[in-house]
């Protein structure tokens, strides 16, 4: 008798395909896409704020003047207006750069896919933030990258903790390929890297050789003051920094970019050609359109001001309804709050009961390469307005409850006992649109 | 034979499953459609009565997996309707949905099943976890497989092996409902009976043996391709084999069901079949076992549903 495992090709498939399977975690997503279900997960902004007509008009004339450019192949490296006019964007955080060193990617997903795909080979050591975007984490795993994380406080990334941790790699004999940080309203632990850190963390990485991989697609969203200086803006030498119109304009445009020194540029190029041949053209005449004939600095405003409304909403949602024992970051600009939760509770396990009670976040674990996260879950405030986010934190406190009175049955250590398939993993799961 | 042009497929849910039922209905209308028959999938929502009241269909084939499409809810809303529909009726899925009562009555119709013990969450903050868990390995012993009393693919399920594990069970299986079944864990060999009946009467289709590569038949073995082997028919005896079939005719028979559904089971040492729980609305992916065995005995996806169906619009007629 011969079986089946329905799959022919299972002794074929890439080392880096271990464990890419389909998983209980991104399932109880399907239930978060229904109207009953309040979703504090996802990272979507909330573009039904978009000047529709406006932006329609401009693109149905982008379309009657231009189309033969629009809708035909572009440079591989992107639109060259578009680079031009996302280096006078970047000039908001001091960053001083010319539009030859600016690739255009889809989304900025594409732009840590071929970074990683340029600097890491199997085994090479990414340090990254605890927690840190669970996007980034996929793409450098899928190039067989270890992560390792550095810890952060309310002010951001912990200068010491990044030296330390990078001596620490240095003694095991690993070598490290470079820093992944997203310094400003950081996703999901909204904290912002302080001021006073951001020369320091530089100072440390020129120091040990480490290159910085700068984030930066919330920097534009602050709520309290004027965009911070880009770490790109302090070293344009050893900083490749990452932009993204998602989050400013449009997520489905998919139009984000890098901008690297010189000799980095050119591979990125070359790489980003064997995937993608070009950006998309469209989409790309779509944005540049938009930031010159579209009032966008004051859209910014707009979207600003009804960030900070939600925030505050669940903030305030939060202090008046979760139960003792939680805490979280307050976050000064950007989409996400990032909770802790009391002892002996387990953000993973209680997944399923948040979807009985129709409420959607995401499990703190998504957000680490080694299994922790378990006390942790990112709350996302972009996207529900201010009274579904009451209505959703209500009903997360209520599952709060029911798995506090589990743990007071069974006892607190009940939930950290180690169960099958967890601690540090060789794939993350995702980012489905539920996560970025 | 009815002529069925028009059919509507319910899928996705609310339930925890709704994914894996998207993916069961979905397949099912393109199987459907490609044997000439329209199908519209449609999700459960504040849409789907209007829906059905302005354009009923001839029948209503239900892709549901979890809570509204097996515990007979949905169904009772149908007969309300009087729209056709293939499976079984709300009171019949009422017991089988629940796990325990579905055992009860097996028991009582001669086929054996895991002794278990099936207890709320308020059971064990009234008395006490670790007396009660205590109690549990005593009396149960190890291994035990720890469940929702009513849910499926495998979720908030556990097998446990270690005493100091089986907190942590309960509780992961208190996160999916509120009462778990924990049962002995029989060693063996884990077998899937699907039962048809087209209008001649029911009929048990080849076993499918189910290895996860892993050895826990678990979500992810379940619904990814490559982490379970499946040999269908079962690599057992011919008299394992008869008992199985007969263990699911019984499932189907004794509990009421109707035109379809799948009996999970594990065949022990001696052969003998134990029943774990049956499905009234079983999985439909390209990884389930409904569809495995079904071609195994030949019959084409398509073609079969349409027959179920024809089944079911015949019956209602009547």
């Amino acid at each position: 008798m011969v079986g089946t495992n329905l799959d022919p090709f299972s002794d074929r498939y890439a080392e880096r395909t271990h464990g890419m399977n389909v998983s209980e975690v991104r399932a109880l997503f399907a239930v978060a896409s229904r109207p009953e279900v309040v979703s504090l997960a996802g990272g979507s902004p909330f573009v039904s704020a978009l000047p529709f007509d406006a932006v329609g008009s401009m693109i149905d004339e982008l379309v009657r003047n231009q189309g033969a450019q629009a809708l035909q192949y572009c440079v591989g490296q992107g639109d060259l207006r578009l680079r031009e006019l996302i280096c006078q964007m970047m000039a908001l955080e001091g960053i001083s750069a010319s539009a030859e060193n600016v690739v255009v990617t889809v989304g900025s997903q594409q732009a840590l896919n071929i970074v990683a795909r340029v600097f890491i080979d199997p085994g090479d050591v990414i340090l990254a933030e605890a927690p840190s975007y669970v996007g980034a984490l996929s793409a450098f795993m899928a190039s067989q990258a270890d992560i390792v994380h550095v810890a952060m406080d309310d002010d951001g990334l912990i200068p010491a903790a990044l030296a330390e941790a990078i001596t620490a790699v240095r003694a095991s004999g690993r070598t490290i390929k470079f820093l992944y940080t997203i310094p400003n309203f950081h996703n999901p632990g909204g904290v912002t890297l302080a001021e006073h850190r951001r020369d320091e963390i530089l100072q440390i990485c020129r120091d040990a050789g480490v290159l910085v991989l700068e984030d930066n697609p919330y920097g534009l969203l602050g709520f309290d003051s004027e965009p911070s200086r880009a770490l790109r803006a302090r070293d344009e030498d050893n900083v490749i920094y990452l932009g993204s119109f998602s989050k400013t304009f449009a997520s489905g445009l998919r139009v984000g970019w890098v901008l690297a020194p010189h000799a980095i540029r050119e591979k990125l190029v070359l790489i980003s050609e064997a995937e993608i041949l070009c950006p998309p053209t469209f989409s790309q005449f779509i944005v540049a359109e938009y930031l010159t004939t579209q009032p966008w600095q004051q859209q910014l405003k707009v979207f600003r001001e009804l960030y900070r409304e939600r925030r505050d909403a669940m903030l305030d949602a939060l202090g008046d309804m979760f139960p003792a024992g939680c805490t979280w970051t307050v976050p000064s600009g950007g989409f996400y709050v990032w909770v802790t939760v009391p002892e002996g509770l387990d953000t993973k396990a209680m997944q399923p009961l948040a979807v009985s009670e129709r409420v959607a976040y995401v499990p703190g674990i998504g957000f680490y390469a080694d299994g922790n996260g378990r006390r942790n879950m990112r709350l996302s405030y972009c996207l529900p307005p201010p009274e579904r986010i009451r209505e959703g934190v209500r009903r997360l406190a209520g599952v709060l409850e029911q798995q506090l009175e589990l743990v007071e049955t069974f006892g607190p250590s009940a939930f950290q006992a180690t169960s099958p398939g967890d601690g540090p993993r060789s794939w993350i799961s995702g980012p489905s649109a539920d996560q970025v | 034979m009815t002529d069925l042009q028009r059919v509507v497929v319910l899928a996705g849910g609310l339930d925890f499953e709704r994914e894996v039922s998207l993916w069961s209905g979905r397949r099912i209308a393109e199987q459907l459609r490609a044997i000439g028959i329209d199908a519209l999938v449609l999700d459960v929502d504040a849409q789907l009565l209007p829906a059905l009241a302005a354009d009923t269909p001839d029948a209503v084939f239900i892709a549901l997996h979890g809570a509204s499409g097996e515990d007979g809810a949905i169904r009772g809303v149908l007969d309300l309707l009087r729209v056709p529909y293939a499976g079984a009726g709300p009171d019949a899925c009422r017991i089988a949905w629940d796990k325990p009562s579905a055992k009860a009555a097996m028991r009582a119709a001669g086929v054996a099943s895991p002794v278990d013990v099936v207890l709320p969450q308020t059971t064990f903050r009234e008395l006490g976890a670790a007396p009660l868990v205590a109690r549990i390995i005593a009396d149960l012993g190890l291994p035990l497989m720890v469940k929702p009393a009513s849910g499926g693919s495998a979720m908030g399920a556990t097998v446990v092996r270690a005493a100091e594990a089986l907190p942590t069970a309960l509780m992961q299986c208190f996160s999916y409902g509120h009462t778990a079944l924990v049962e002995r864990f029989i060693a063996g060999t884990e077998v899937a009976v699907s039962v048809i009946d087209t209008g001649d009467g029911p009929v048990a289709l080849p076993a499918v043996e189910i290895v996860p590569v892993r050895g826990v038949y678990d979500y992810s073995a379940r619904y990814t391709p490559g982490e379970t082997d499946y040999y269908t028919p079962a690599r057992l005896s011919a008299e394992a084999t008869a008992a199985v079939a007969a263990a699911a005719l019984t499932a189907h028979t004794v509990l009421g069901l109707q035109d379809l559904s799948r009996t999970d089971l594990i065949v022990d040492r001696d052969g003998v079949p134990h029943f774990l729980e049956v499905n009234v609305s079983p999985g439909l992916t390209e990884t389930s076992l409904f569809p495995m065995a079904a071609q195994a005995a030949g019959h084409d996806m398509g073609v079969l549903v349409r027959d179920l169906l024809h089944a079911a619009v015949q019956r209602s007629a009547t």
